[in-house]
């Protein structure tokens, strides 16, 4: 099958890659760029373990077309931390021990961050509805609520909200 | 006993999570290796069929395919080894396919789409036969066998005749008619239970590179390398030194990932691809073709005397093995009953080929089932003789030196003080009494377990160490293992690197299952510290001038018993290694042969809607003996998820098949787990009564927490209702079937 030329912005850096008219996002993500952050599950849009931002908004990348994400911004997982540290949300996550597996934690801080960027102290109903297309199976999602409301409260003394 | 711990109790940050919260942690699916192939799984679209013939021709053809491998790729299997037929079959089907998603060849191409495309391509003639999806069809004397040559193995012997009923197993203790004589209330009842998944993440996924002179590599997410490294050397005839299998982080297992499935397809696939092959599962594969935990039929009878003392108690436990024998029949027997005292009673277990995929273990295998018939029953019972729930249970419960009906005698164990916790709680003596609610408890035990782990520490010269296990490391157990260490050691935990092993880098560790790892691989660990500490006691020994003898370790200083001012820090002698003989490294090598028992007791409160059927759960409390707690955070994490999974398998999960065999679920939209909109928090009381087959106290807990929920919740839902629903899952039709809403 005949490849595409894709330019996007990937983690705030342009981004050329070629793929198959039927290569997701996601596969783009994992196996033609080759950053595996992003992960892996469902593949029909039910786990979110593949969410990313594309121009802010959350997404399954498993339900987006690589192609579809030409002149658009993505931000996975590996965009979040930099050398000086953790985003707070990744922050919170680590100190708090609320990670089992890990393998839903991904798609989990991404939701999140979605989230608190538009909503400063969402209440527990809203983020467990919020996140509810994230499954997880180790934790019974405790501990990960406990973590988000933290979150959200750091984040918005961050933006003097 | 230490009972001033420094380390232990403690709740230090995974060392593993850093990487698990930046998406750089390499879990099976993310392995990248140069030149890498994909492989896809070609599976029989039928539940039981013949397999006439195979053409792999237009696959092999297809530009961008490298290799093509049927059943006929397999070593030959020995007429006599019926045992290693079923194990190569399931990998390549042979003759027969008996279960909808059985593999029949597999392909290894440039790209998945190629290999996608190229199953497509192979041509199989089937005939097809009559699937037997029931248990109570596959038992009857004229029902489609699905292997001509299995015969019940009762009690040990053959009888000699084929048919689907593969194991009976059987224990008696006293007399239990004549219990039944004595008691003045009996409750007799059946359940039902579907065959429910493990329902993990990250579907199964091995990558393997095979080279000409017959060794190979393979990454692959597991619960034990070292089973993965024999299961292929038993499978393909290779030499156990040739094998060297890497465990990637694991995406959740629960048992899922003691078996394996795709590990020898992958092997042979590299060996004639001559290149690195990586098979990944779908989820409708994991679904259809992994091994989920057996559906079952169960009749349970206890009978009791008004004063509340349990006589006698019998259970009939039939099993689906799905298209192989082997299952939790043959250990389940051994779990029912065990949580009381009871003086006479009767268990046989059953095991029955259906078509479906073989099954496996899923957390606390075969305890589940048995525990949620056992459970309602005994509450059924303390009605009967009008007893508190949890008082009925404080007068049957086992003690240390109680016997059970299959002839387990408890050691030390927190049975009574979790009832008793239980009593006390404030959610147990909260009120609870508007229309449509209702109120359960359940009482659960899972014995735990030891096996072989090994350890290795070597000595830094600034005083910090590696230590390395075999044991996979699941949730935590890298931390909680490095926490003994360095307990031992007197070092902080952050000085101790902990990692875990591949099969060429450590001592033989069985996997991490059973509820073992923080137990046994923690021996393992403390051994392995007290060697060191040992071993550098002697280098203090020639520095200070004294016989060895004098010297002693306490609180992280070598000192002598002659001379106060005379002593050394661990990581003053660690800088010292190289001048008085070279390098430390301690060991340990165990092989427990006991360990500690857990009980977890159970409350729940739920609403049942009289108009949709839904069930949501109010307010849910898990209480458990954990031994010591070595990180009291994970042990919560650990039972609030065992809970969420429990009452996912209470309300919605199960495997659910059409006539012809198809699964009608085999999907994340239609096999519903519970999502963070289905359940409360879950509240948590660690009960600490040490096990005295560990220094610090160690029992584990992931399966005793999984044990109860099931039955809390039937039991919760029962007391809603005021009537009673005998199978799993409590769906919503059935709810409103039972409050004869519907028909």
């Amino acid at each position: 099958m005949s490849k595409k030329k894709v330019s996007a912005k990937i983690n705030g850096q342009p981004v050329e890659f070629l793929c198959e008219p039927r290569q997701s996002l996601l596969e783009c993500l994992r196996d033609v760029i080759g950053i595996t952050g992003t992960k892996e599950s469902c593949n029909d849009g039910n786990c979110g373990a593949c969410s990313v931002l594309l121009n802010g908004r959350l997404v399954n990348s498993c339900l987006v077309f690589g192609v579809e994400v030409e002149g658009r911004e993505i931000t996975t997982i590996e965009g979040l931390a930099d050398w000086q540290g953790l985003h707070p949300i990744q922050q919170i996550f680590l100190d708090r021990n609320v990670v089992q597996c890990g393998y839903c934690i991904p798609g989990i801080i991404i939701a999140t961050k979605a989230l608190l960027d538009r909503e400063a102290n969402p209440s527990e109903e809203r983020i467990r509805s919020w996140l509810s297309g994230n499954l997880c199976r180790c934790t019974g999602y405790d501990k990960i609520v406990g973590a988000v409301k933290e979150a959200a409260v750091i984040l918005a003394k961050e933006k003097g909200v | 006993m230490t009972t001033e711990f420094k380390v232990i109790g403690t709740k230090p940050i995974r060392p593993d999570v850093i990487d698990k919260v930046m998406g750089r942690a390499i879990f099976a699916p993310d392995i990248m290796i140069s030149g890498l192939l994909h492989g896809k799984i070609l599976r029989s679209p039928y539940a039981h069929a013949r397999i006439l013939s195979i053409d792999t021709s237009a696959a092999e053809a297809l530009p961008g395919v490298y290799a093509v491998i049927t059943s006929k790729d397999l070593p030959q299997t020995p007429a006599d080894n019926a045992e290693l037929k079923y194990s190569r079959d399931n990998f390549l089907a042979g003759e027969k396919v008996l279960y909808e998603g059985h593999p029949i060849a597999a392909v290894a191409a440039d790209s998945i789409h190629t290999a996608e495309d190229a199953i497509k391509l192979i041509r199989i003639n089937y005939e097809i036969l009559t699937p037997i999806m029931d248990m109570r069809e596959a038992m009857k004397e004229n029902s489609p066998k699905l292997h001509e040559n299995i015969r019940l193995k009762s009690l040990g012997q053959d009888n000699g005749r084929p048919g689907n009923i593969s194991l009976h197993v059987q224990h008696i203790l006293g007399d239990p008619e004549k219990g039944f004589a004595e008691a003045d209330e009996i409750v007799d009842r059946e359940f039902t239970t579907t065959m429910v998944h493990q329902g993990y993440l990250e579907a199964q996924s091995s990558t393997v590179l095979w080279n000409p002179d017959g060794n190979l590599t393979v990454w692959t997410t597991t619960q034990g390398a070292f089973s993965v490294q024999s299961e292929i050397s038993r499978i393909l005839d290779i030499s156990l030194s040739k094998i060297r299998v890497i465990p990637t982080e694991v995406g959740g297992a629960f048992g899922s990932k003691l078996r394996i499935y795709i590990e020898p397809v992958v092997v042979l696939l590299s060996k004639f691809a001559n290149r690195p092959v990586k098979i990944t599962m779908t989820q409708s594969e994991v679904l259809k073709a992994t091994g989920p935990t057996p559906g079952t039929i169960m009749r349970v009878k206890m009978g009791a005397k008004r004063n509340g003392k349990i006589t006698s108690a019998t259970a009939e436990l039939y099993f689906e093995a799905g298209a192989f024998p082997g299952s939790t029949a043959g250990g389940s027997p051994r779990l029912i009953f065990t949580e009381y005292d009871i003086p006479n009673g009767q268990v046989d277990a059953f095991e029955v080929l259906v078509n479906k995929t073989h099954v496996g273990a899923y957390r606390a295998p075969g305890d589940v089932q048995v525990t949620y018939s056992m459970e309602q029953v005994v509450d059924e019972l303390a009605q009967k003789v009008n007893m508190d729930p949890i008082d009925f249970r404080l007068i049957n419960v086992a003690h240390e030196g109680s016997i059970s009906i299959s002839g387990t005698i408890h050691k030390k164990i927190g049975a009574q003080q979790v009832l008793e916790a239980v009593k006390n709680h404030p959610h147990y003596k909260s009120p609870l009494k508007e229309a449509n609610m209702g109120r359960g408890v359940a009482f659960g035990y899972w014995p735990n377990n030891g096996r072989d782990s090994s350890c290795i520490i070597n000595v830094n010269s600034d005083g910090s160490v590696t230590l390395v296990t075999g044991s996979v490391d699941l949730s935590g157990t890298r931390l909680t293992i490095a926490m003994q260490a360095a307990e031992v050691l007197g070092i902080s935990v952050d000085q101790v690197k902990s990692s875990v092993g591949d099969t060429s880098s450590i001592g033989y560790t069985g996997s991490s299952g059973g509820s073992r790892t923080t137990f046994a691989t923690g021996l393992a660990a403390i051994q392995a510290a007290k060697d060191v500490i040992n071993q550098m006691s002697i280098r203090a020994a020639s520095l200070l001038n004294v016989p060895v003898s004098e010297i002693t370790f306490e609180r992280g200083f070598f000192t002598t018993s002659t001379s106060s001012s005379a002593k050394l820090s661990f990581s003053e002698l660690a800088g010292k290694l190289n001048q008085t003989g070279g390098p430390i490294t301690g060991k340990g090598n165990v092989s427990p042969s006991s360990w500690g028992a857990g009980f977890a007791c159970h409350i729940a409160d739920v609403e049942v809607d009289p108009e949709t059927g839904k069930v949501s759960i109010l307010r849910y409390t898990a209480i458990q003996d954990v031994g010591k707690a070595v990180h009291p955070t994970l042990v919560e994490g650990q039972m609030q998820g065992a809970v969420v999974q429990g009452i996912g398998w209470a309300l919605w999960e199960g495997l659910f098949y059409d006539t012809q065999g198809r699964m009608l679920n085999s999907n994340r939209l239609d096999y519903k787990i519970a999502t963070f909109v289905d359940i409360p928090h879950i509240e948590t009381e660690l009960i600490e009564v040490p096990s005295p087959f560990h220094p610090f106290g160690v029992r584990g807990v992931a399966e005793p927490a999984f044990v109860p929920p099931t039955a809390t919740i039937a039991n919760a839902v029962a007391d809603a209702l005021g009537k009673r629903i005998y199978s799993l899952p409590m769906t919503p039709e059935k709810i409103l079937r039972t409050m004869d809403v519907i028909d």
